[in-house]
C-alpha cells in the first residue's frame, strides 16, 4: 500500500536553526574571514555573499577513529599488473587509504584540509557590521516631524468607495436587518395564528370579515417584511484612516572629497572604500538612502558616482567651498527634520593654511546642529596639517557626532570603520 | 483514473519523456508493486514525498530525518551539502528513505520520470523490504516507533535548552556525538525504542537514577596518599573492592548514563537520546552493501520487468541504463575517482551473482557453493537478505567470479616495512584470502577501535579507566584526546586511556593530560 504526499508547498530552510546555530559557533572565525576578504574585495562587490573557509581541524568532530600506522590488509578493486608477492613502495601521504572500505568516509574526518560554505549577502553584511552601531540612531523627536503616514484608525460611516469595509457593512446590514425584521414577523405570526384559529372553526360560525380582515393584515405584514432593505446606505462602514507623524525613515549620505592634485588614485579607492562601507551601514539601518557626491579643488561640485570616482582634476585644495556646497544643498533639497544626514568626508589633508579656520566655523556653527554623524577620514602617511587641528577643535565640541581617524592604506580602512562605529555600549565595555 | 488508462508504446504517451504527474507516479508505483509482489518483496506501506531540491538538502542534513534536534554539526552538514551543491560537484542523492513504518520515501520533483520510477522501485520496494526483512534491523529497530522519538527528542532537548540554555545542550550534545560510536551494545540486543513510553518512563528515570547514582558514590572519595600508603598497612584489606564494573563495558554511553557521578538528570536524558538514536543507526552502518546491493538488484529487475511488459518504452529504459550504470560504476583504486569501493556496485554484483549461481551454474560455483548451486534463486537471495550483515554476507556469498569480474586485490600495508605487499590477487590462491580480508573490512568491530570501561575508581579518585583493545599496533587518529576531553566533561573526573595489545598496557594517556 501507499501513498503520496506533495510536500512542496511544505515550509523550506528546515536547517535554517541549525544553519545558525553553526554561523554562531564560529563566529570568530567566521568574523575573520570576512574582515580578510573586506579588505580584500574590490570595491564594487560588496553586494554578494561571501565563501567562507575553516580549517578542518577546528572544526572536526572527533571520533574514536583509526588513524595511520600499524598492520592491516586493504581490500581494492581494479587490478591490473599486480601478482601476488609483488612489493611496493608506499606512496606518499599515508598508506592504506580507504581502510574502511565505505565510500564518502573522507567527508566527515581526517582527508579534509579546509571546510568551505558560502555566507548570504545578509549574513556577511551582518558580520561585518556586528557590534556596530550607527550613532544617533535615535529618531528625530515627533514634534519636528513633517512626514507623515495614513494609518488605520477604527471605522467611520463616511467614506469613499475603495475604502469599504465590505464585512462590516454586511455585519451591519444584517443587525439591522433582524432589529427591524423582528417586530414585523412577531405580528405576522399572530396574523396567522389567528387566521387558522378562525379557519379552524365550523364555517356556520366563521366571522367573514374578521377572515378578510386577517388575509390582509398578513399580505400587509409579508410587504413590510419584504420592503426591509437588504443594505441600506445606514450600514455602510468604511476604513478610516489618519495621518501620523511619521519618523523619518530615509537618509542621505554625503560624500565629500578632495580631488585636487594631491590625491592619487589609490587615495580616491581607499574613500570609496570607506564610503561603500558606510552607505552599506545606513542602508542596513534606513529604508532609503540616497547619495550625493560633492568634490572639491578650489572650488566644489556636486557630481555623479562616475565623475566622483574617477575623474582626474588638479589644482589647490579649499576645503570650505565643499561646505559651503554641502550646506546649500541641504536647504535645498534635505530638510533636516525629514531627512536623516550624514556626512563622510576624505582628504589627504591638504588644505589652504587659512582656509581651515573657516572650516572650523562652518561645521560648528551651521552644518554640526543639523547632521546625524560627520566621518572624516584623513588618508595620508604623513604628519597632519592645519584642517586636522581645525576638525579636532569641531571633536571636542561635537564629541558625538564627529569623527575622524586617520589611514594609511587599504588595510586599515575595516579596522577603522569599526572603531568609529563601535556600538557605544560596547564601547563602554571596553572602558570599564 | 479509469481502467482504460494504460500507457503502450504510443509516441504521444511515452515520447513525452520526462515529464510526470501524480498520475503517473500513482500508475507506476501499482505496477511496481504488482511486479514486487510477484518476487514476495514484503513492505512496510509506502509514505512517498514529494519534495524540492531544497527541502532535500535539508533532510540530507539531517541524516534524513524528518524530525531532529538542533545541533550545530547539522547546520555544518548541510553548508558542505549546499556548497557542493551550488558548485556543482554534487548532484543530490535522487531519493532518500527512512527506516520506518510506513516508509519515508522522498521524491526531488526535478527528478524526470524515470528517475521516479526507478527511485520508487529502488526505496519504496528495494530498500523498504529490505528494512522489513533484515534480521539486524528488525532486532535493532523499532520501525513504527522511529518517528515519534525523534519528535520526542527534539521537543526534550528544546525544552532543555529553554531551562539550562542552548549553550548547556549543545555541548552536551558534542561530547555525546563524540561518543555516540559506542554507544551501542553489539552483543545484547536492546529493547526496542518507544516514544510513548519513554515519556512516560522518563519522569520516573530521573528520580530513580539518581538515588542509584547517589548510592554507588556514597563512599567518601579518598585521598591517594592513602592509596600509596595501602601497600603497608591494609591489613584490613579496606582497598581491596572488586574492580567496579566487574566486567568490561562496551557501551561507552550507557555507562555514563547510569554511572556518572554529577550529571544532572536532563543530561543523563539527553546522553539517552542520543545513544538510542545512535543505535538506530546501528543497523545501517553495518549493511550498507548489503543494503544498497539489494535495491539496487531490485530496481534493476524491475525496470526490466516494466519494459518487458512494455509499460516503459525504449527512451525510458536506455535512460534508466545510462543511470543505472553511473550508479553501479566501480573506479579502479588507481583511479582520479576512487572512493573506496562502491557499495551499490560490490551489493549489486553480489546479488546478480547469487542469481546467477542458483540459474546457471559453472563446475566452479558447484565446488564452492554447492548447496546455492541450482537452487531457487528468489529463496536463496531473500535467505541471503534476512540472515546476514555486510560482514557474514562477503564471507559467506562473495564468489571467484564476483572477484575475478571486480580485480580485487588485498595489499598489505605494515608500517614496520617500507614497501607494502601484493598479499592476494584474484587467482585461485587468493579468492579466499580476498573474501577473508574483505569480509574483515566490513566487521564494525574490525573497521572502529574496540574501546571499553575497564574501570571506575569509585573508591579511589573517581578516575574513568578506558582500555583500548588494539589489534597489529593499529592506533588510533590524533582526535582521540579531543574525545577524551569530552569524556571529561560527561565523567566529571579524570580519564584514563590504556592501550592493550596482546594482554599487555602497551601505553597510556590522560586527560587532564597533567593528570598521572
Amino acid at each position: 500500500m501507499s501513498y503520496f504526499i506533495d510536500r512542496r508547498s511544505n515550509a523550506r530552510h528546515k536547517s535554517a536553526v541549525n544553519r545558525q546555530r553553526f554561523l554562531k559557533r564560529y563566529q570568530k572565525h567566521i568574523k575573520r574571514a570576512v574582515e580578510e576578504s573586506v579588505n580584500r574585495r574590490s570595491i564594487t562587490d560588496m553586494e554578494r555573499g561571501e565563501k567562507i573557509s575553516i580549517p578542518g581541524r577546528d572544526i572536526s568532530e572527533p571520533v574514536f577513529r583509526h588513524g595511520q600506522g600499524g598492520r592491516r590488509t586493504v581490500v581494492s578493486p581494479g587490478n591490473r599488473e599486480f601478482a601476488e608477492g609483488d612489493r611496493i613502495r608506499r606512496p606518499h601521504g599515508g598508506g592504506g587509504g580507504g581502510g574502511s572500505g565505505e565510500g564518502g568516509a573522507s567527508s566527515q574526518g581526517e582527508g579534509m584540509d579546509e571546510f568551505a560554505f558560502t555566507l548570504s549577502r545578509d549574513e556577511f553584511l551582518s558580520f561585518i557590521f556586528d557590534g556596530l552601531e550607527l550613532p544617533h540612531l535615535e529618531r528625530k523627536q515627533l514634534a519636528d516631524m513633517e512626514e507623515r503616514r495614513p494609518v488605520r484608525a477604527g471605522l467611520s460611516r463616511q467614506g469613499v468607495p475603495a475604502r469599504m469595509n465590505i464585512v462590516r457593512s454586511m455585519r451591519e446590514a444584517q443587525a439591522r436587518r433582524i432589529a427591524m425584521r423582528a417586530p414585523i414577523r412577531r405580528a405576522l405570526l399572530e396574523a396567522q395564528k389567528a387566521l387558522e384559529e378562525e379557519e379552524r372553526k365550523d364555517p356556520v360560525l366563521r366571522h367573514p370579515g374578521r377572515v378578510r380582515e386577517l388575509r390582509d393584515e398578513i399580505e400587509r405584514l409579508e410587504k413590510r417584511l419584504e420592503a426591509v432593505p437588504f443594505i441600506d446606505t445606514y450600514d455602510l462602514r468604511y476604513n478610516h484612516l489618519t495621518d501620523q507623524p511619521q519618523p523619518s525613515n530615509k537618509a542621505v549620505m554625503f560624500c565629500v572629497m578632495d580631488v585636487s592634485g594631491s590625491m592619487t588614485q589609490n587615495h580616491k579607492d581607499i574613500a570609496k572604500r570607506f564610503f561603500l562601507l558606510l552607505y552599506l551601514f545606513l542602508e542596513r539601518d534606513y529604508e532609503r538612502v540616497e547619495l550625493v557626491f560633492i568634490r572639491h579643488h578650489t572650488s566644489a561640485r556636486e557630481v555623479d558616482e562616475e565623475a566622483f570616482f574617477y575623474s582626474r582634476e588638479t589644482g589647490g585644495t579649499i576645503v570650505s567651498s565643499a561646505l559651503h556646497l554641502l550646506d546649500e544643498i541641504i536647504e535645498a533639497r534635505y530638510s533636516p527634520a525629514q531627512w536623516n544626514l550624514y556626512v563622510a568626508q576624505a582628504s589627504d589633508g591638504d588644505n589652504w593654511d587659512d582656509d581651515s579656520v573657516q572650516c572650523r566655523q562652518i561645521l560648528s556653527d551651521t552644518l554640526m546642529p543639523r547632521l546625524q554623524y560627520y566621518a572624516y577620514v584623513e588618508i595620508t602617511p604623513h604628519a597632519h596639517q592645519a584642517l586636522w587641528d581645525e576638525y579636532m577643535c569641531v571633536q571636542d565640541r561635537y564629541p558625538e557626532r564627529f569623527a575622524m581617524r586617520q589611514i594609511v592604506q587599504a588595510g586599515d580602512i575595516y579596522p577603522v570603520f569599526r572603531e568609529l562605529f563601535k556600538s557605544r555600549q560596547s564601547g563602554q565595555e571596553a572602558r570599564t | 483514473m479509469s481502467t482504460s488508462y494504460r500507457p503502450t508504446h504510443d509516441e504521444d504517451f511515452l515520447g513525452q519523456g520526462s515529464d510526470w504527474s501524480f498520475d503517473d507516479l500513482e500508475y507506476y508505483e501499482r505496477e511496481i508493486a504488482r511486479i514486487a509482489g510477484e518476487y514476495r518483496l514484503e513492505t512496510y506501506p509506502n509514505q512517498i514525498e514529494i519534495i524540492t531540491s531544497e527541502q532535500m538538502m535539508d533532510a540530507y542534513s539531517s541524516i534524513g530525518m524528518p524530525v531532529g534536534y538542533s545541533h550545530w554539526s547539522f547546520g555544518k552538514q548541510f553548508l558542505s551539502v549546499e556548497q557542493a551543491y551550488k558548485r556543482g560537484q554534487m548532484g543530490l542523492a535522487y531519493e532518500l528513505v527512512i527506516n520506518s513504518d510506513p516508509c519515508i520515501a522522498y521524491l526531488m520533483e526535478e527528478n524526470t520520470l524515470m528517475m521516479q520510477i526507478l527511485v520508487m522501485a529502488h526505496a519504496c520496494h528495494g530498500h523498504n523490504s529490505f528494512f522489513k526483512g533484515n534480521y539486524l534491523f528488525r532486532a535493532w529497530t523499532d520501525a513504527s516507533a522511529i518517528v515519534d522519538y525523534l519528535v520526542f527528542a527534539r521537543r526534550y532537548v528544546s525544552e532543555c535548552e529553554e531551562r539550562h540554555g542552548v549553550e548547556a545542550v549543545e555541548q552536551l550534545l558534542d561530547a555525546c556525538h563524540a561518543l555516540q560510536n559506542q554507544g551501542v551494545d553489539r552483543y545484547k540486543r536492546p529493547s526496542p525504542i518507544s516514544a510513548e513510553e519513554e515519556a512516560r518512563r522518563q519522569q520516573a528515570r530521573e528520580s530513580y537514577l539518581q538515588q542509584q547514582i547517589n548510592t554507588l558514590w556514597s563512599t567518601i572519595p579518598q585521598l591517594r596518599a592513602v592509596d600509596a600508603a595501602q601497600g603497608t598497612d591494609d591489613v584490613l584489606g579496606l582497598h581491596e573492592r572488586p574492580r567496579y564494573p566487574s566486567e568490561p563495558q562496551e557501551n561507552l554511553l550507557y555507562f555514563i548514563e547510569k554511572n556518572a557521578p554529577l550529571l544532572a538528570p536532563w543530561q543523563r536524558e539527553i546522553v539517552r537520546i542520543v545513544r538510542k538514536l545512535a543505535q538506530y543507526f546501528y543497523p545501517q552502518r553495518q549493511t550498507q552493501v548489503m543494503n544498497e546491493g539489494w535495491a539496487t538488484f531490485w530496481h534493476y529487475n524491475i525496470m526490466h520487468r516494466l519494459y518487458d511488459e512494455k509499460l516503459i518504452n525504449e527512451g525510458v529504459m536506455l535512460e534508466f541504463l545510462q543511470s543505472h550504470t553511473a550508479v553501479v560504476a566501480q573506479p579502479g583504486f588507481d583511479s582520479h575517482w576512487y572512493n573506496g569501493i562502491n557499495p551499490y556496485a560490490l551489493g549489486f554484483a553480489m546479488f546478480s551473482d547469487i542469481q546467477r549461481i542458483c540459474t546457471a551454474p559453472t563446475e566452479e560455483d558447484r565446488a564452492w557453493f554447492p548447496a546455492m548451486a541450482g537452487s531457487d534463486w528468489l529463496d536463496t537471495v531473500h535467505f541471503a537478505m534476512r540472515n546476514f550483515k555486510d560482514e557474514s554476507f562477503i564471507q559467506q556469498f562473495l564468489s571467484p567470479k564476483v572477484i575475478r569480474d571486480m580485480k580485487l586485490f588485498a595489499l598489505l600495508d605494515d608500517d614496520q616495512d617500507d614497501m607494502m605487499e601484493i598479499s592476494a590477487i584474484h587467482d585461485d590462491r587468493g579468492y579466499k584470502r580476498i573474501r577473508e580480508a574483505l569480509s574483515l573490512q566490513y566487521s564494525l568491530s574490525h573497521r572502529e577501535p574496540d574501546i571499553q570501561v575497564w574501570a571506575a575508581r569509585i573508591h579511589g579518585d573517581r578516575s574513568l579507566v578506558l582500555r583500548h583493545e588494539r589489534t597489529q599496533r593499529r592506533g588510533l587518529e590524533a582526535s582521540f584526546s579531543s574525545v577524551m576531553h569530552h569524556l571529561y566533561q560527561l565523567w566529571g573526573f579524570p580519564i584514563v586511556l590504556e592501550v592493550v595489545e596482546a594482554g599487555e598496557v602497551v601505553d597510556t594517556h590522560h586527560w587532564p593530560q597533567n593528570f598521572e
